[in-house]
């Protein structure tokens, strides 16, 4: 069992608001982690430490054995760490397209390549994914103009074209038309299976987690509540009471 | 579509003409050569400043330094060659003691130009270092800072003239018109800087500003190396801004430091204009815009001088209410199938074309 990401005792505070506390977690490589929890217990915050958008207080993180705690966002995206955003950002006044074809992995790539013409097997993959996605279709549009939920399927292939060993999605299914939920589903466990990418997914719909996660965390209140199988997440007490609210 | 190898015959044709015209042009309409020359210059600016503002998003108040430094150098070169600059600038201007004949004319020329664009890039790489960092209005009214910065510091050195200004060395009789020359100069250096940015906007270089402008953050979370980018963009655009400079300055024939050099108010504001009047973030919006810019600027001041700055300021608003997005960004929502945006109606790679 190698451990692809090492979350040790992490802490992070607002001002007074404790966001994150002493939280560890790891996710093994090849699997697919779930991370649960009510609006605010700070699913999102530990995103955001964990790809380097803001230090932690305290704790360490690892990923591929490496000390990352320190580094700077796009650093740790060239190691092959990748997350897409809750609101979803894609490049706006690309086509898509262009949007895949600037999403490629920038690791062990000089600057001095960014010179280069575009090549053809980029586009050829470009297009296999967008494909993949469902959205071959629209391929030249102006990405800023399709809808939200085709926007996410569109960062989504974005982070496939990049090919990171692990990527972490807050909320993919959020604002997915509810059948296409399914088919994103399928998508997720088959870059998973066949794309080799280890998954770490923020998600509120149950179904879908449980579905999904072969491991699964649950946040409340900042701090690590439980951690277990799906199955055993479902039935635990502390997680419904953290839910639904306890007496 | 992109591809440079399929140029289209009507594309090919624009360009032929576009450039036979410049050619002709001083010939068949002498009395507008100078404005002529200041069109193609204009053309260069507005193209700089639209690989920075409309390609990458980082709107540059401030491109007036790198025109003003290549202004400087360019002058200071001509002459420190063969006398001292000093000197030269405490006699306003040399008259009897600095005379240039032909060979040390050109040469100055020719070696200031070059100077002027390596000043110009290591200016743009240093401050672009410094003040790239910023985001949005920050960087606009820091860039409009630095201009009236250095409009200052030019106007407080006494070896470059000061604020009583510098004058570059008058052409030799022996030369005939060099007004033409510049025309050509600017001429030349125009179809450089169309080609140099079409180039570099058709590498994944281009992707990358293009990605920048619309979502830095996103860029940087996909590991893009974003600070190099974009102080890489904007000292690309300094080379040629500095140049340009350079020939501003001898087609000026006099250079004030705040109103020829870092002209922040007039030029620094104009290059905006005309990018925007002819369309933010294409390749063809700030030739077309320098073009209607110039011949309206001309029209007025001939016609309606007095009230020039109101005519431009109606142009303003004009584009601002009825072409927001420049003349060439209408025709693409008006055309978006010319531009490649279109709908492919086979759901997959495999499936035939209908």
């Amino acid at each position: 069992m190698t451990m692809l990401l090492e979350v040790q005792n992490c802490s992070k505070r607002f001002g007074g608001v404790i966001a994150n506390q002493d939280i560890s977690l790891e996710v093994e490589q090849g699997s697919i982690v779930g991370l649960i929890g009510p609006n605010g217990s700070g699913k999102t915050t530990l995103f955001n430490s964990i790809v380097g958008y803001h230090p932690v207080d305290e704790g360490s993180i690892r990923f591929k054995g490496e000390e990352i705690t320190s580094l700077r966002v796009p650093q740790i995206a060239r190691l092959g760490l990748l997350r897409t955003f809750q609101q979803t950002t894609i490049y706006g006044g690309m086509t898509c397209v262009q949007n895949m074809l600037i999403s490629t992995s920038m690791r062990n790539v000089p600057f001095s390549a960014l010179f280069s013409k575009q090549q053809g097997e980029y586009e050829e993959r470009a297009e296999e994914l967008l494909e993949f996605v469902g959205l071959y279709q629209k391929r030249r549009l102006i990405a800023g103009e399709l809808s939200f939920g085709q926007q996410k399927l569109l960062e989504f292939a974005m982070a496939l074209m990049n090919g990171p060993d692990l990527l972490m999605l807050d909320e993919p299914t959020a604002g997915i038309n509810p059948t296409l939920i399914n088919g994103l589903i399928d998508r997720l466990k088959k870059a998973n299976e066949e794309f080799g990418i280890t998954l770490l997914v923020i998600e509120h719909n149950m179904r879908v987690i449980m579905n999904l996660a072969q491991h699964i965390y649950c946040l409340a209140h900042g701090e690590l509540l439980a951690a277990g199988l799906p199955a055993d997440i479902q039935n635990d007490q502390r997680v419904i009471d953290a839910y639904l609210g306890a007496h | 579509m992109t591809a440079i190898g399929k140029i289209s015959v009507q594309r090919l044709s624009l360009y032929i003409a576009v450039v036979a015209f410049g050619l002709v042009a001083p010939y068949l309409f002498p009395a507008y050569q100078i404005q002529m020359t200041e069109l193609w210059l204009f053309v260069v600016f507005a193209l700089t400043w639209d690989l920075v503002g409309g390609q990458m998003g980082y709107n540059s108040f401030g491109n007036v330094v790198f025109i003003g430094i290549g202004v400087y150098a360019c002058a200071v070169v001509q002459v420190g060659l063969y006398y001292d600059v000093g000197a030269y600038t405490a006699a306003k201007g040399g008259g009897m003691n600095f005379v240039f004949d032909s060979t040390q004319y050109l040469t100055g020329l020719f070696l200031g130009l070059p100077v002027a664009a390596i000043l110009a890039a290591l200016a743009a790489a240093a401050l672009g270092t410094a003040v790239l960092g910023m985001r949005g209005h920050y960087f606009a009214i820091c860039t409009l800072g630095l201009g009236i910065a250095m409009g200052e510091l030019a106007g407080s050195w006494e070896w470059i003239g000061a604020g009583s200004g510098m004058t570059p060395p008058e052409p030799p009789d022996g030369l005939g018109d060099t007004n033409r020359l510049f025309y050509f100069m600017s001429f030349g250096l125009a179809i450089i800087t169309f080609c140099a940015i079409a180039w570099l906007l058709s590498t994944r270089f281009g992707l990358a500003i293009n990605a920048i402008r619309d979502g830095e953050d996103k860029a940087e979370a996909m590991g893009l190396y974003t600070t190099r980018i974009k102080v890489t963009a904007w000292t690309f655009a300094a080379v040629f801004l500095g140049i340009a400079g350079g020939i501003y300055g001898n087609l000026k024939r006099f250079i004030d430091p705040v109103d020829t050099a870092f002209s922040g108010a007039t030029i620094g504001v104009w290059m905006i204009l005309m990018a925007i009047l002819g369309g933010k973030g294409s390749l063809w919006g700030p030739v077309i815009g320098a073009i209607v810019f110039q011949v309206f600027k001309e029209l007025t001041w001939t016609y309606f001088l007095g009230w020039q700055r109101v005519a431009l300021g109606l142009l303003i608003v004009a584009i601002v209410v009825f072409f927001p997005e420049g003349i060439m960004g209408w025709f693409k929502e008006k055309f978006p199938e010319r531009f490649g945006i279109r709908v492919d109606e086979r759901l997959a790679r495999e499936e035939e074309g209908s």
